[in-house]
Order: structure tokens, then C-alpha cells, then sequence
């Protein structure tokens, strides 16, 4: 399997759980100039990003080509143990997607 | 031929999305079943305003000092600005993020679930100095907090 574009680090501290994750991804506005010939980039950034533990959706953020590129994302909830296992899944503009787990530390 | 068809419903997908923001900006639809797929028509918009009716259905939001915003006040770097939000708010149920001085100012709108705690951190791009401003739905309501970020070398455009 390709290397996953997401790495996740979640923390269960007094009954928190803090979710940091980094995304590989370029994302481009659509409004960036190529400097060789220019023309516009076309835009390609992460629409959503949605975090699911427990079979709850905890987390959805939509995201527009002015996050930066690579982003990170740091969020908390509460209702999950050490151990519990979180699926954060991430969809962009152009149709492509992955998904990756990670248990609560 | 894998290529082929990725492309087939590429073109299929974002002919769907532009039916589907023409709908929006039609009022044809209600922001319910507008909001359940990606904002498209609040995130195009080119002023937090228009911006912000579209995304929430609103743009009155009430000034709140429980919410904090964490950023540089200068920004050596407008590509990568690192914002956390926390909303001392109960029940909160949305963040939503805008940098008035970008081209399109919604940046980033987080929907909370069950469990999930006021806070958000991410990076974002800053056009130009301006005004990073967090927007809280709860309990139907807005409130509203923003912070004055100096762009030295901006992040959006080339």
C-alpha cells in the first residue's frame, strides 16, 4: 500500500481527546500563477475532512484553498478511551479521497 | 484507461457541483440540503457577508469575548499562519474561520459533533493583512471575535 497521506497523534488525558493530524496535500487556490508559463494552476484542495470515532461523526470541517498547504488540524472531544480506535477520512475537489485510523493513546 | 474514467467522473463531479451552486445561489434550495454537501456558494463568495449567509444562513453575529483566538500578530509568512480558535461557549456548534483580507474570506467552517470540544487549531493562507476572524454558532446563535494579523510576504497568488 501507498503511504498514507495522514499521519494522526491522539491523546486521551482526564477524559479529552486531543486529535493533531498532518495531510500531505498541495493545496492549490485556483488563483496561483504557474511563473514558467503563466497560466493558472488549477485549484485542488481538501473539501472536507471528517473524523469518526465509535461510528459517531465527532468532527467535520470544510476547508476552502485558503488552508495551507500540508494542513494540520488539531481538534478535541470527549467520549473516548485510551485504546478507542478514530478513522479520519479527508475528500478534495477533485474527486480524490483517503483515509487512515489511528488507536487513542 | 483507469485514467480515463477518473477523468469521466471528474467531469461528471464538478458539473454536478456547478449545478448545484447555480441551485444554491437560485435560492433554490434550502441551506439544509445545501449545507450537507461542501459549502460551495459560501466559500466562492467574495465577501465574509455574502460569505457568511451563505455558510450559516447569517451574517448578524454578536460580539464575544469568550471566544479566543490564538495568532501572530505578525505573520513573517502569509502561506502558512497558524490560528487555534477556542469558544468558551456552551454548546457550540460550528467554527468557522475567514481572513477578511483574502480574495474568497471563508477559510475553514468546522461542524462539531457530539463529544467534540470548542477548540480548533490549523494553518492558514493570509492574502494580506487583515482581520482573522472567528465566527461561533451556538444555540442558534452567532457570535463573533477577530484579531488583527500583519502579513509581511502574502500567501495567496503568486
Amino acid at each position: 500500500m501507498a503511504k498514507s497521506s495522514i499521519k494522526i497523534r491522539a491523546k486521551e488525558k482526564g477524559g479529552v481527546t486531543t486529535v493533531k493530524t498532518l495531510i500531505t496535500h498541495p493545496m492549490e487556490t485556483g488563483l496561483r500563477k504557474n511563473k514558467k508559463t503563466g497560466k493558472l494552476i488549477p485549484a485542488h484542495f481538501i473539501e472536507e475532512v471528517t473524523c469518526e470515532a465509535g461510528g459517531k461523526k465527532v468532527f467535520v470541517a470544510e476547508m476552502s484553498g485558503g488552508v495551507s498547504k500540508n494542513p494540520y488540524l488539531s481538534f478535541k472531544f470527549t467520549g473516548a478511551g485510551k485504546g478507542d480506535e478514530i478513522k479520519l477520512s479527508w475528500v478534495d475537489n477533485k474527486g480524490g479521497s483517503d483515509s487512515a485510523t489511528a488507536k487513542i493513546r | 484507461m483507469n485514467t480515463n474514467i477518473k477523468r469521466r467522473r471528474f467531469i461528471k463531479g464538478s458539473v454536478a457541483a456547478s449545478t448545484l451552486g447555480a441551485a444554491a445561489g437560485a435560492g433554490l434550495l434550502t441551506p439544509q440540503t445545501v449545507l450537507a454537501k461542501w459549502s460551495e456558494s459560501a466559500f466562492h463568495a467574495k465577501s465574509s457577508a455574502n460569505a457568511l449567509k451563505n455558510l450559516l444562513g447569517s451574517n448578524a453575529a454578536e460580539a464575544s469575548s469568550a471566544i479566543k483566538i490564538k495568532a501572530p500578530d505578525i505573520a513573517e509568512n502569509g502561506a502558512v499562519v497558524p490560528v487555534s480558535v477556542t469558544s468558551g461557549i456552551a454548546g457550540t456548534e460550528s467554527i468557522s474561520i475567514l481572513s477578511t483580507g483574502n480574495q474568497t474570506p471563508l477559510i475553514f467552517n468546522a461542524k462539531l459533533g457530539p463529544g467534540a470540544k470548542g477548540f480548533v487549531s490549523t494553518r492558514i493562507k493570509m492574502g494580506k493583512t487583515g482581520d482573522v476572524v472567528a465566527i461561533v454558532k451556538a444555540n442558534g446563535k452567532l457570535y463573533k471575535a477577530s484579531k488583527a494579523v500583519k502579513v509581511t510576504i502574502g500567501g495567496c497568488g503568486g
